[in-house]
């Protein structure tokens, strides 16, 4: 007999950063029983990484901001391809969650007037992301953090979900789980099931993401049966470090761009004026002079193109680089010390100088920084109701990055905080409303026995795979073969890789034992990694066509038809890959005409 | 090209020792490289904790040549590379396993904080506070968790029965950040003295050293928190000044109760767990 | 005050001690440190045993702390500043009965002691440098048992404030030692090498007392909020730069009062001659 503990919840949250605590405890205010299980501790979740800010349309800085505009940015930005009810319902309930984050204990950084203070980002059009500094996800997390644990939240840290488990008739009724730890398994039997595990850039070598982001969640979903979208539009991020080497990819904060930073090639040429898409030339400056002149008069002139939505500018420094126009290490430079004064510098990005100035050896007040692209979010994710966040398996929830639809092709920046409470709220109250209505299901030692000792196979080979050599090298491949720009040839190559990790995977052997083994952690995980893996390559195969975050050689411009259309991954089987994943374009919901309007009125 | 002895601590609650790895420096590399370096080719089961690797979680906090450091902001440069560099898990905490311990004492620790206790809002429906205030209070906010300020001071570090009645310089931390909130109504100076350790603290200033983010943990968040003690009890003139003024000032226990932010009660729930459970038992 | 109201405070369900138990990790070893650790704490604890043992001696020496209209000045050392005592020489009048025979150092030198032996650097200074405990961070406590600052007598670290009270008026007393040390022999203005010195000794004794904690905390610190109280916080913001240098004018004022004493004994016992300026 399986050798397990067991608990009992309400509803279950998986993941706790911003979407995960904020599910957490909307539905411990409705008055249920609320797990949360965290592969870390406690707050060390990757939302503390979030440097810009939280896009929410106050218009505190701006009075002419509103969600309409909000919401046009963010459709605009992810290329027209989102889910227009979900932009609609962020653009409206962000500004609602910002206010409650702060009643809640949060310190924005403040107007002259006492209010919540904004600041521009790329790609929207004004001031808008209410922050702290430069560590506005940490200021986040924490604050979410204190209210579960104030709230009675029961928290299982240092805990992965292994598998989710389904009652009778298909609904996701728990989970199996194991204790980091000891490695002891553990039961969690639930009503309703809510996923919020973040993303998946562990799978790119290049990567802002930390160890946890292996896309766990996205595979549960993927296992469980649900519809997944978007999955090839993968975010890389413009401006990550790129030396030295032991902090590649490690993310320079938009802000950096927003407070006056802009991109220059090696001839110090600020290059991102010959990058500007004909979507956007309307309202970008076509010369350094008005450039300039923006960040003080923002009715007069146009913003600076160093401010263009992500893919844009990612795919400009992918560019320049190839042309051999780039920086000693691979990247581009990035300039503010030579343009705002240190003691600015120091106020408003300070964990950015830090971080240069500890791991880098450079002083961002004087000398620029070099940067280059980084994995950074995936936009694709689990087909969710707009409403309830709920997936398309009965009793199974999604909110924040694991979710798919919100971003659509690229996300913009700091639309990722706000969509983590306004999802995560979602998801949390219809998560709860949906237990109240259900019992527990009960499941066979059977069952369980088979799916731990899946989990423990590792263990029973001497000689076999390394896990850390598998994980480099998909890190390795999906960085050369599925990257910021992709080719049919590529992909199909991808694809076989793929396949013979899987293979791979399946002669692991692990060293010690189950206490603390990271190892062995890794194998598991890596059961994640390529099932998400597949998925995005089948994916961006079947996507001919450059959209945000999909960008293909052979097939350079957007197509038309191609917006139109979701490509929805379906797997069906054995986790984790005993069975057929299949790709299907389906139609993407279409908006309606009040809705439309707000983009026509824009042509004028 | 040179090699690093690097000495890490094998073992766990049954004992342990140091072991040896010896490994070829790279350029530009911190400590936690040097370890994943290890971890990935000679020791596939080392445990150690990490995450953001770039100095924003906390995660990866250990003692490296016998001081409290993040593993992923000490670069290896800055070590003497002649010697061994040794490795060590948090002492003040229980060992899991190699470089992991068992922070839960801070977990348990951040339950007893009084939550923050906002007024109503504005009429217009904003809170309003203003730039100066936030300054001081954003401060604590930088706290990243690593607990290295806990695992220094050595009211716990050196003293294990004092971990029932010492909050540690983290908590004093957020003790400070939700006294100098400029919104907050609680009150936790006599918490702070009578249950918090306050009094323990000897000011040595340890947390301060050790701190990561550069918080001034003992003149700006414990030093004012005593003075604040200072101020709810052994200050004569405040105490003369309360007695002229007549301000009749709430008890914190009244306070405390407006922050209830539990909307049904726990002992209510039909399948609660842990904190359901104790309350339980105790009716 | 009630231990109730306290009890009230915290959250239902939480009122257990928090003690988790387990085993530590790493050798029991004293310290793991590489570096010379214990050179800091030998450094303060010399710095200041040099400073108490000279204060001890000069202090009971009840002789040569003024240089009075005899040699044409108006010098007093700090070390017995305000003079209280019958017996003294020097204008502060004696509120001192004559059965005061020892020497009026002692019955003003408590205040000032008073004020540095409960000053927040000083109890880190000798804490770690006399008492070991803990000698340098992340070396073990030299003490098996540890309560900290609540009972008797470190719980009277908390009248720090009281002292900081008197040592204001003490600051201020200094000061105008120093001015009174401009008094020319024949009634007008003038200035000697000691003038000098004796000012520098009140401006780092008002240094050193307004940089201080409690001071900082008073003035605005205290406050929940900045933004209706404009005067405390422009006080606060202005002292919290200077508090960050308590340490430096706790070292410097101290060694200067001792200079400042050294130099007036010096001079008052004939073995140097003050320089006059004017």
């Amino acid at each position: 007999m399986a050798d397990y503990e067991q608990r009992d919840y309400d509803v279950l949250v998986i993941g706790a950063g911003g979407a995960g605590l904020r599910a957490a405890i909307e539905a411990r205010t409705e008055g249920v029983s609320v797990g949360l299980v965290c592969k870390s501790l406690l707050g060390k979740a990757h939302t503390v990484m979030a440097e810009g800010g939280i896009a929410a349309a106050m218009g505190n800085v701006y009075p002419e901001d509103n969600w309409k505009v909000h919401f046009r940015d963010t459709m605009r930005g992810g290329k027209m391809i989102n889910n227009w009810r979900m932009a609609q319902l962020h653009a409206q309930e962000a500004p609602d969650r910002v206010m409650e984050l702060e009643e809640w204990g949060a310190l924005f950084d403040r107007t002259a007037d006492g209010r919540i203070l904004q600041r521009d980002f790329g790609g929207h059009r004004y001031a808008r992301l209410a922050h702290v500094g430069d560590r506005t996800g940490l200021e986040m997390i924490r604050t979410l953090q204190h209210r579960a644990v104030q709230s009675g939240i029961d928290v299982m840290m240092e805990c992965k979900v292994y598998r989710l488990l389904k009652d009778d008739d298909g609904t996701v009724s728990g989970a199996v789980a194991y204790w980091r730890e000891s490695g002891r398994f553990i039961v969690i039997r639930s009503k309703a099931v809510v996923l919020a595990t973040g993303g998946v850039g562990k799978s790119w070598k290049i990567t802002s993401n930390s160890w946890e982001s292996t896309g766990d969640g996205h595979a549960l979903a993927i296992w469980a049966g649900a519809d997944m979208i978007d999955m090839e539009f993968v975010q890389f991020h413009p401006t990550g470090m790129v030396w030295p080497p032991s902090v590649r990819g490690l993310l320079v904060t938009e802000g950096v761009r927003g407070d006056g930073g802009v991109l220059r090639n090696r001839d110090g040429k600020r290059f991102m004026f010959d990058y500007i898409p004909p979507m956007f030339a309307a309202e970008t400056a076509d010369t350094e002079e008005e450039a300039e002149r923006w960040y003080t008069d923002r009715q007069g002139a146009r913003r600076p193109p160093d401010l263009l939505p992500r893919d844009e500018v990612a795919r400009a420094i992918n560019a320049e680089v190839k042309a051999g126009r780039g920086s000693p290490h691979g990247g581009v430079f990035l300039d503010i010390g030579s343009r705002r004064s240190a003691d600015y510098i120091k106020r408003r990005l300070p964990s950015m100088y830090k971080q240069f100035k500890e791991l880098a050896d450079v002083d961002i007040t004087v000398d620029p920084m070099e940067v280059g692209p980084t994995c950074h979010y995936i936009m694709g994710g689990v087909r969710v109701d707009a409403e309830t966040a709920a997936t398309t398996v009965p009793g199974l929830f999604a909110a924040g990055e694991v979710a798919g639809g919100m971003h659509g092709a690229n996300r913009l920046g700091g639309n990722s905080l706000s969509d983590l409470v306004v999802f995560g709220r979602r998801a949390g109250l219809a998560a709860a409303n949906y237990a109240k209505q259900r019992n527990l299901a009960t499941f066979s030692d059977k069952l369980i026995e088979e799916i731990t000792t899946a989990a423990l196979s590792p263990f029973s080979s001497e000689g076999g795979e390394n896990p850390y050599t598998i994980h480099a090298e998909l890190q390795d491949m999906m960085q050369s073969l599925v990257g910021i720009i992709r080719t049919h040839d590529e992909l199909v190559q991808a694809e076989e890789h793929l396949a013979r990790f899987k293979e791979r995977l399946g002669r692991v052997s692990i060293e010690g034992n189950r206490q603390f083994n990271p190892g062995w952690h890794m194998a598991l995980d890596l059961e994640s990694m390529l099932t998400v893996s597949t998925a995005v390559t089948m994916a961006a195969l079947e996507r001919k066509e450059s959209r945000g975050g999909h960008t293909r050689d052979d097939y350079p411009q957007p197509d038309p038809e191609l917006g139109k259309l979701n490509m929805v991954i379906r797997f069906s089987g054995e986790p984790p890959f005993r069975g057929e994943m299949s790709v299907t374009p389906e139609p993407i919901p279409e908006m309606p005409d009040e809705l439309k309007a707000l983009f026509e009125e824009q042509q004028h | 090209m040179s090699e690093i002895i690097m000495r890490l601590w094998r073992g766990d609650a049954n004992g342990g020792s140091f072991q040896e790895y010896r490994v070829p420096a790279q350029e530009g590399e911190v400590v936690l490289d040097v370890v994943h370096r290890i971890q990935a080719t000679q020791a596939g089961d080392l445990a150690v904790r990490w995450n953001c690797k770039a100095g924003k979680c906390g995660s990866c906090s250990a003692e490296v040549n016998g001081k409290p450091r993040l593993m992923c902001m000490t670069r290896m440069a800055e070590l003497p590379l002649d010697q061994p560099i040794t490795i060590a898990p948090m002492r003040t905490f229980p060992i899991m396993k190699d470089l992991v311990t068992d922070v839960r004492f801070n977990f348990e620790v951040a339950k007893r904080v009084p939550p923050f206790a906002p007024p109503p809002r504005q009429p217009d429906g904003t809170y309003r506070m203003f730039q100066e205030d936030i300054d001081r209070a954003q401060e604590f906010h930088k706290c990243i968790e690593c607990f290295l300020c806990q695992d220094v001071c050595h009211v716990i570090r050196d003293h294990e029965e004092n971990k029932a009645r010492y909050a540690g310089p983290r908590f004093f931390v957020r003790f400070a950040e939700l006294e100098m909130h400029p919104l907050d109504t609680n009150d936790r100076r006599l918490l702070l003295k009578e249950r918090m350790g306050l009094g323990m603290c000897n000011i040595t200033k340890c947390c301060t050293e050790v701190c990561p983010e550069e918080i001034h943990i003992t003149d700006n968040a414990i030093i004012p928190l005593k003075e604040r003690a200072v101020d709810a009890t052994y200050d004569p003139l405040a105490f003369i000044i309360r007695k002229i003024a007549r301000r009749k000032r709430p008890l914190p226990a009244e306070e405390a109760q407006a922050s209830a932010i539990v909307t049904t009660p726990l002992s209510e729930l039909a399948d609660g767990h842990g904190d359901a459970k104790k309350a339980k038992a105790k009716a | 005050m009630s231990a109730q109201s306290v009890t009230a405070a915290q959250p239902a369900g939480h009122e257990t001690p928090v003690i988790l138990g387990g085993v530590r990790g790493g050798p029991n070893k004293k310290t793991l440190r590489t570096d010379r650790w214990w050179l800091q704490p030998l450094a303060t604890a010399s710095g200041l045993l040099v400073f108490v043992v000279y204060a001890t001696w000069a202090a009971f020496q009840n002789a040569n702390y003024y240089v009075g209209p005899a040699m044409h000045r108006d010098y007093l050392s700090p070390l017995y500043s305000p003079c209280l005592a019958q017996n003294c020489k020097y204008v502060w009048g004696p509120v001192l009965g004559s059965w005061w025979s020892i020497s009026p150092a002692i019955a003003v030198l408590i205040f000032p002691l008073g004020l540095r032996l409960t000053c927040y650097y000083y109890r880190k200074a000798y804490y770690r440098s006399y008492w070991g405990s803990p000698p340098a961070c992340a070396v073990a406590d030299a003490h098996r048992s540890y309560t900290g600052e609540t009972r008797f007598p470190l719980i009277l670290q908390n009248a720090h404030r009281w002292f900081f009270y008197i040592g204001a008026i003490f600051a201020g007393i200094n000061i105008f030692d120093a001015v009174a040390a401009f008094r020319g022999f024949s009634g007008g203005i003038g200035m000697g090498l000691g003038t000098l010195i004796l000012c520098i000794n009140g401006v780092l004794l008002s240094l050193y007392t307004i940089s201080c904690h409690s001071c900082r905390h008073l003035l605005g610190g205290q406050l929940r909020s900045f933004h209706t109280h404009r005067i405390r916080y422009w006080l606060w913001d202005k002292i919290t730069p200077l508090n960050k240098h308590h340490m430096l004018f706790a070292w410097l004022s101290l060694f200067w009062v001792a200079f400042t004493d050294l130099y007036i004994r010096l001079v008052a016992a004939g073995w140097i001659h003050d320089p006059r300026f004017f």
